[in-house]
């Protein structure tokens, strides 16, 4: 494993930050439905930058994506198969 | 007698770097199930606030965005300062390791003070959910559901974040005075993904509690 260098974890706790800063911005414009749709890609910007730097995987074997991908894809599933149930049943 | 040699390497590994490799995906295993775990909280989320978002909306804006931002900020820079303790750590420098581990523990007792405040003022509110809650909101049934959910998650999560600071602070103990991670640092680098995906819940928590509608 190539471990990522000091520069790179301080940019990344920098942007980290930056993304927060942002975050609470743009939930005071209003942007109707659009506000939860940016607020939920800036926190998935977040989460990349954690997973692919400070977690590694940006330098791991694609074994590693792999592991990493299915625990994400298995929560795509249940949210998206759960939510497109209840979003056009009718359910209330 | 050169450094490899010191790694005690178990009779099923073919090598140090297969041993590390077993281990971290191992971790990764563990954290897809807590992905799923907490997955189920945030579906449970999604579903009632897309059956009830005016009073969803309502309850959101009686928490404190305040503490809420700051928490974030806390744990973001004590994931960034984890991230460091794990580079130090395959540098052998257990001084700084320990500094390093001790400062991220530190920061994980703030965001946990700061929560404490938070959930002390929710309280004293009146937004715990039971025979004693009460909000001022149009549907306050909905809105005590909202905060049914804000307890259960951010509760959990804060039961992460102190497993953490405790597993932490005995990592920095051991690093600094017992040196117990020369040429052996896997430990800390499983520790380090631990903290990041606890960062990472609270990183999708900030937002679909404090900020579902502050603009108007």
């Amino acid at each position: 494993m190539n471990a990522p260098s000091a520069r790179t974890y301080f940019f990344t706790g920098i942007a980290l930050i930056a993304f927060l800063a942002l975050t609470v911005a743009a939930a005071y414009i209003d942007l109707g439905p659009l506000n939860t749709a940016v607020a939920m890609a800036i926190s998935l910007a977040k989460g990349a930058l954690i997973v692919l730097f400070f977690m590694h995987i940006r330098y791991s074997k694609p074994i590693l994506w792999v592991f990493v991908g299915a625990g994400f894809f298995w929560l795509g599933i249940m949210l998206v198969l759960a939510m497109s149930d209840y979003m056009s049943r009718g359910w209330n | 007698m050169s450094d490899a040699l010191l790694v005690p390497i178990e009779h099923q590994f073919d090598d140090a770097v297969q041993q590390r490799e077993a281990a971290t995906m191992g971790m990764w295993l563990f954290i897809a199930t807590e992905i799923l775990f907490f997955g189920g909280m945030f579906l449970g989320y999604t579903a009632y606030r897309h059956a009830y978002p005016v009073p969803f909306a309502e309850a959101s804006r009686h928490t404190l965005i305040a503490f809420g931002a700051t928490n974030t900020a806390v744990l973001l820079i004590s994931s960034t300062v984890m991230a460091f303790a794990v580079r130090v750590a395959s540098q052998n420098r257990r001084r700084l390791l320990g500094l390093l581990l001790f400062v991220t523990a530190s920061l994980g007792i703030l965001f946990l003070v700061i929560k404490g405040l938070e959930y002390a003022h929710e309280i004293h509110e009146g937004l715990l959910p039971g025979r004693a809650f009460h909000i001022d909101a149009a549907d306050p049934q909905h809105a005590e559901l909202f905060f049914y959910i804000y307890w259960l998650m951010t509760g959990v999560h804060a039961l992460h974040v102190t497993i953490g600071v405790v597993l932490i602070t005995f990592f920095a103990f051991r690093a600094w005075f017992r040196d117990a991670f020369r040429n052996h640092d896997t430990p800390v680098e499983l520790l380090g993904l631990y903290w990041h995906f606890v960062d990472i819940v609270w990183v999708f928590l900030f937002p679909l509690i404090y900020m579902i509608d502050r603009h108007s």
